[in-house]
């Protein structure tokens, strides 16, 4: 690894200075190490707790003629049973509420909850569950994103962004080019499950310990379930074993039932999915069939661009709408695209319904036209580095090539610099040439290198949701606490936000500590998704601290004789006008502010700025600003076998003024990993009947130590956000995933040299050994 | 729950944190796991999957080891599919065990935290088990390789596993720490005093019972007074029996007990291989006298999995897709099965009758296994190829040897894993190399015989085209192989940036 540039060395303990900009370590690193971070399954339970259990559904598609649960409800140790029929609100999700909490007539996915069970021990509860008798009829069942689309079965309508005639571009375009591109989907595999402790508490209240990205919407399903109003249903988490967006609206079904069981039984009731439970229960990242058609001139620069993005949604719209909507946006990635036609289909199947995952959809649009690029470098017989560079954004706003399909005018644009660099760091050209001769004597082994950049827009594609609040107490020993309305998953979200405060009150990070995620304490949340998460909860923290801080400088103004605004909190001191002698301790001042009964603690709020986005038209200004990062990577490719092997990637990316270098690597690291495993190893298949049979870490593959390679070079591009971001920093969560791209077009690259010139290049997503020899034409089809 | 031992109900014992504990009143079937998160209440030790795949559950399990530091071997196993049962007279430690020199954290703890190695922490706690086996296990920093090794068996979906690597070599940059076996040592040797269990869960724990005879002959009685009595001998198969399909196994019978069955030794010039003999112990053998096989053994599973599994069990288990069987299909690998005190020799090949199904008789159970060691006129090979590098199930395993005399094939194996119900020999492309040269009309006939001696299914892990080419091409790779020549066949030959 190199270190980032400008970045500081690391930071071990809390008791000194970790101003923004220092790799101050995770906050729970210490008790991650020590097995002594408690997850909702860790915490101690409430006496009589009971154990919750389902039932699923073993075909995919079906009516339920009978569910026959009189032998579940006499089994040992159960005490509530319910099933769909049993629920007055019975029906739930996150945009519309189109699906069963539990299946009330028609089944509509293998693994679809049928009931629920609560008795003394998870044991009983499971043993329970398997002495319903179900009766279901069969109903026809479409699997399958092809027979979707063929027979025209939607979850939501078609939408489609255009802009100029593409029909006549298309027409006279020097040269044009179709294809078509399969991408797989991917399990989030957090290694923390699903689960909620739903608690009842007194004059009809409810306290949930839920493992989610999105506590308030969580409170608000589980309130409308209970058919009581919001105030009365709290909803806690600390933190989350992994999310990755799997936990964003996928949370709320088992919360409910927890509630709902908590409720029938009057007991406490944890609900935690076991693996396999989890796998064939929950939804997934969408797979997308994508065919797509170009237009361009003899350099590669694209004139004209059409695509049909279709995605196989499940059974359910879940934030199917707002997925594609991203992947709509993000089609055009870093490139300029004059004439253009996307379409998006959203596919209704009978699977489980697909949902949110790092990336939210952008990952599968950005693909498509990598993949154009690719095949048009091919084509011309171009390095793709070089078509790429003649299709990026204008590095200058307003001199024209610098709109986005949806109309936002791209200012921030530093692709080019930023692959520039990354192409003389990782001896780009030099490597590729140095291949080319390897694969000219190499029959069964060749090896490829792909260099790709990516543009991630940041912000709730929605405006609403870009807002945030923060509350923030001073105690009278100096010592603070800060909530907000971010939760925790292992991004460092809460170290970031303890590096803001601590650096607002220029107090030591070990001064501040952060509050479990609870809507009792900061209201109203957004979900903590999109890459948001500090970038709006820092600011909302931000403000909060410095309504604290004018009233403590006033305070200090008025005792030592001179003017707030030349009060400085350092060092855990508080200094009037740089006078040594009008110089106190923090936690001096702040009893002295108590003492005169001065407000030591406050809220915070933040909403983004500038943004808009017209849903109707699909055009605005959605994203505050853009990330942007680029990977090169190298692989070997075994001809014989399909298998293949990363050898070196190098990576730069944006993070803008980092907040925090060490967490900042750490989420492209692992975002690069995750990406590689979706284009790679991670491969869904359900059998014909709809059942997942990839449903646990045996059959489903997410890398391990040794698919990273020796050679992982990662750098920050250390420029700061030209937008006024939290402390300038960028969001750094979702983008990092787009570097393994780098993987798939390597690998794709090494294909192509063992295929005639200039024939296209089909590989599927995932690179699977399979997918390999099927691109080399050994196979048939599937 | 840990209570006084009544009467003439054993409880199951064990040494855990600092105590002797005696488990009565719970279910014949409890793991591990199970009884930490949920007895004990030391829940640091994390369920990830439930199938011995993920690692988050890893603990230590010791065992008293004359050859071992402080006389007590530490390995790391998956406390989530292993029985409670299983480690009677022995000794566990989790992560609550682990501290460094002053009571603070241990090297490998403080070394995570260093290197910025955890982020969402739910995997972190088997992660630092892994280390401090690694760490425990040797002396200086490992390479890369050797901890990618040590850590197949653990995932990780947040670090991208680059600062936990990180931090396996600098830990050893810390003031070394030596964790203390001798207690573990003198609990061991006082349970080591009762050699046989049997325990009974009361009714209330579901009614089972778990029995491990201390002798051969009490096993073999033990089998023919029950031979519905399921054999345990790692349950990393059995585990998930209980964990993901809640099988009734209303009676264990575990093998760990029997000293002949963990023999392995060379008896003239045929490795035994007793069928408690775990994949720890028993590949590294076969490796030293089979060097071919290193690569598979690589491969084979984690650690973890290694550590409990045996390879008798991957044999009697029949599954279709054990990496065990075609080597030892191979290598004309024989079973010697008992029942009663009858003892009969069989061939491998002529062990599985169908898909999971075996010839192993009601009472009969697999002693050991016999492997013949190849001579100098012995080419042997074999290969994997899985969708994953590390901790996967092949989609297709493939052993190949031949015998040469003056250059003419004297005797050819041709044995695959994945390409049938059971792992088979090949026995058309077998009889097309017999009597063949190392030419080209050779391969092509065998190629074309082997087409015939397989109808592949397609699954999960691969369609059966994608078999079917493949299997070709592996023999292709192989025959090149033995010819000398040709481009590098390895992905691990190759170097970025050459």
């Amino acid at each position: 690894m190199t270190a980032a540039p400008g970045a500081r060395a690391d930071h071990p303990a809390g008791s000194a200075l970790a101003p923004p900009g220092t790799s101050l370590v995770h906050d729970s690193a210490h008790l991650h190490v020590s097995g002594q971070a408690s997850y909702v399954d860790d915490l101690p339970e409430p006496a009589g707790t009971l154990h919750a259990a389902l039932g699923l559904s073993e075909l995919a598609h079906a009516r339920l003629v009978r569910l026959d649960l009189d032998a579940v409800r006499r089994a040992p140790g159960v005490v509530a049973v319910l099933a769909g029929s049993d629920l007055v609100h019975g029906k739930f999700g996150p945009v519309l509420a189109d699906e069963d909490i539990l299946v009330r007539d028609t089944v509509s996915f293998h693994g679809q909850p049928l009931f629920a069970v609560a008795a003394s021990t998870r044991a009983a509860a499971r043993a329970a569950v398997r002495l319903a008798r179900v009766e279901l009829e069969p109903l026809a069942a479409v699997i399958g994103l092809e027979a979707a689309r063929e027979q025209g079965l939607h979850v939501l309508p078609p939408v489609q962004l255009a802009r100029g005639d593409i029909d006549d571009v298309l027409a006279t375009a020097p040269h044009r080019l179709a294809g078509t591109l399969r991408q797989g989907g991917q399990e989030h595999f957090y290694l923390e499950g699903q689960i909620t402790l739903a608690e009842p508490r007194d004059d009809n209240c409810w306290h949930l310990w839920c493992s989610t990205q999105h506590p308030t919407e969580m409170q608000h399903l589980v309130a409308h379930a209970l058919g009581v109003a919001v105030h009365r249903v709290g909803v806690e988490c600390r933190r989350m074993g992994g999310a990755f967006g799997g936990k964003e609206s996928q949370s709320a079904q088992w919360a409910i039932i927890a509630a709902l069981l908590a409720r029938a039984s009057g007991r406490p009731v944890k609900l935690r999915l076991d693996r396999d439970e989890d796998m064939r229960a929950t939804g997934k990242r969408h797979d997308f069939h994508s065919r797509w058609e170009a237009g361009f001139d003899d350099s590669g620069l694209i004139l004209g661009l059409r695509v049909e993005l279709a995605s196989r949604c499940g059974h359910s719209a879940d934030l199917s709408g707002p997925v594609n909507d991203r992947a709509l946006c993000h089609v055009d990635n870093a490139y300029f695209l004059d004439t253009v036609q996307i379409r998006s289909l959203r596919l209704r199947t009978h699977t489980v319904s697909n949902t949110a995952f790092r990336g939210f959809g952008g990952p599968q649009g950005m693909l498509v036209i990598e993949t154009v690029i690719e095949d048009i470098a091919r084509m011309l017989g171009l390095d793709p580095l070089d078509v790429r560079r003649r299709n990026f954004y204008a590095a200058e706003a307003g001199h024209g090539r610098d709109l986005t399909p949806y109309g936002m005018q791209v200012e921030d644009c530093i692709i080019g610099d930023l692959c520039a660099r990354l192409e003389a760091q990782s001896d780009y050209r030099r490597r590729r040439a140095a291949i080319d001769v390897f694969n000219a004597g190499n029959a069964m082994i060749r090896r490829g290198i792909a260099l790709t950049p990516l543009k991630f827009g940041i912000s709730f594609n929605a405006t609403l949701y870009n807002q945030a609040g923060a509350l923030v107490h001073v105690y009278t020993d100096g010592s603070v606490l800060v909530s907000h309305g971010g939760t925790e998953m292992g991004q460092g979200l809460y170290t970031k936000i303890r590096q803001i405060a601590a650096h607002e009150f220029g107090i030591a990070p070990d001064r501040v500590r952060l509050s479990a995620t609870d809507t009792t304490r900061v209201p109203n949340t957004s979900a903590t998704a999109a890459s948001s998460g500090t970038d709006l909860n820092g600011k909302a923290v931000q403000a909060a601290c410095r309504s604290i801080l004018a009233r403590l400088a006033g305070v200090m103004a008025r005792s030592h004789g001179g003017d707030a605004g030349d009060v400085r909190f350092h060092g855990g001191r508080v200094t009037l006008a740089g006078d040594p002698a009008r110089s106190e301790d923090f936690a001096d001042l702040v009893m002295r502010a108590y003492r005169q009964r001065v407000q030591l603690w406050d809220s915070g709020f933040y909403a983004t700025p500038k943004i808009h986005f017209d849903p109707v038209t699909r055009t605005g200004r959605p994203f505050y600003y853009f990330a942007y990062g680029a990977a090169c990577s190298e692989v070997a490719v075994d001809l014989a076998t399909g298998a293949t092997r990363l050898l070196q990637v190098d990576i730069l990316h944006d993070a803008g003024c980092s907040l925090n270098p060490a967490i900042d690597i750490g989420q492209i690291e692992g975002g690069f990993v995750q990406g590689m495993g979706w284009l790679t190893s991670e491969e869904l298949w359900w059998r014909e009947d709809g059942r997942l049979m990839t449903h646990a870490p045996s059959t489903y593959k997410i890398p391990t130590a040794t698919d990273v390679p020796a050679r992982f070079n990662v750098a920050l591009y250390d420029a700061p956000n030209r937008e006024d971001s939290i402390h300038r920093s960028k969001a750094v969560g979702e983008p990092p995933l787009m570097l393994a791209f780098s993987v798939f077009f390597a690998i794709r690259a090494a294909l192509a040299s063992a295929l005639p010139a200039r024939q296209q290049v089909c590989l599927d997503a995932p690179a699977s050994p399979e997918a390999v020899l099927r691109a080399l034409g050994v196979l048939e089809a599937p | 729950m840990t209570a006084p031992v009544a009467g003439d109900q054993p409880g199951i014992r064990f040494w855990w944190h600092g105590a002797q504990r005696s488990v009565v009143g719970v279910a014949s079937t409890m793991t591990v796991l199970e009884w930490l998160r949920t007895e004990a209440r030391a829940v640091g030790t994390k369920e990830g999957c439930a199938e011995g795949d993920c690692g988050a559950c890893l603990v230590m399990l010791a065992e008293l080891d004359a050859d071992a530091e402080q006389g007590v071997a530490l390995r790391p196993i998956n406390s989530c599919i292993h029985l409670l049962a299983m480690i009677d007279g022995k000794a566990i430690v989790t992560v609550e065990d682990l501290h460094g020199a002053s009571g603070g954290l241990h090297p490998v703890q403080q070394a995570m935290v260093d290197c910025h190695a955890s982020q969402c922490g739910f995997c972190t706690p088997g992660f630092v088990m892994a280390l401090f086996g690694l760490y425990e296990s040797r002396t200086d920093a490992p390479s890369r390789a050797a901890t990618c090794q040590a850590l197949a068996g653990n995932l990780c979906r947040c670090t991208g596993y680059r600062p936990i690597v990180a931090a396996a070599a600098q830990a050893f940059e810390r003031p070394r720490h030596r964790f203390d076996r001798a207690p573990l040592r003198t609990a061991l040797q006082a349970m080591a005093a009762r050699a046989a269990l049997d325990y009974r869960a009361g009714a209330a724990a579901g009614g089972g019972r778990f029995e491990a005879p201390a002798t051969l002959a009490a096993l073999a009685q033990t089998l023919l007074a029950a031979p519905a009595a399921r054999i345990v001998a790692g349950a990393t198969d059995i585990g998930l029996w209980i964990t993901k399909q809640a099988r009734p196994l209303p009676h264990l019978v575990h093998l760990d007990r029997v000293p002949e069955l963990h023999t392995l030794e060379l008896q003239q010039g045929q490795l035994v291989i007793g069928a408690a003999v775990s994949h720890s112990r028993a590949w590294p053998v076969l490796c030293r006298h089979v060097p071919a096989l290193s690569d598979l053994a690589r491969r084979f599973a984690a650690p973890p999995v290694c550590n409990a599994g045996t390879l008798g069990g991957n044999v009697a288990n029949g599954s279709p897709i054990g990496d065990g069987m075609p080597p030892l299909l191979a290598l004309d690998a024989r079973l010697r099965l008992q029942r009663g005190g009858q003892v009969r020799e069989l061939a491998l090949a002529d062990f599985y009758l169908g898909y999971q199904r075996t010839a192993l008789a009601p009472g009969e159970f697999l002693r050991e296994l016999v492997v013949p060691l190849p001579g100098p006129a012995t080419r042997f090979a074999c290969y994997k190829v899985s969708k994953r590098y590390d901790q996967d199930i092949s989609a297709l395993c493939a052993a190949f040897r031949v015998d040469f005399a003056d250059g003419v094939i004297t005797a050819a194996r041709v044995a695959f894993g994945g390409m049938a119900a059971t792992p088979q020999r090949a026995p058309a492309c077998e009889a097309a190399l017999l009597g063949g040269h190392l030419d080209a009309a050779t391969l092509d006939a065998a190629r074309r015989a082997l087409l015939t001696d397989f109808s592949p299914l397609s699954d999960l892990r691969a369609s059966a085209a994608y078999r079917r080419v493949v299997a070709g091409r592996l023999l292709e790779r192989w025959w090149h192989a033995l010819a000398g020549g040709g481009s590098p066949d390895a992905l691990d030959a190759v170097e970025a940036g050459a």
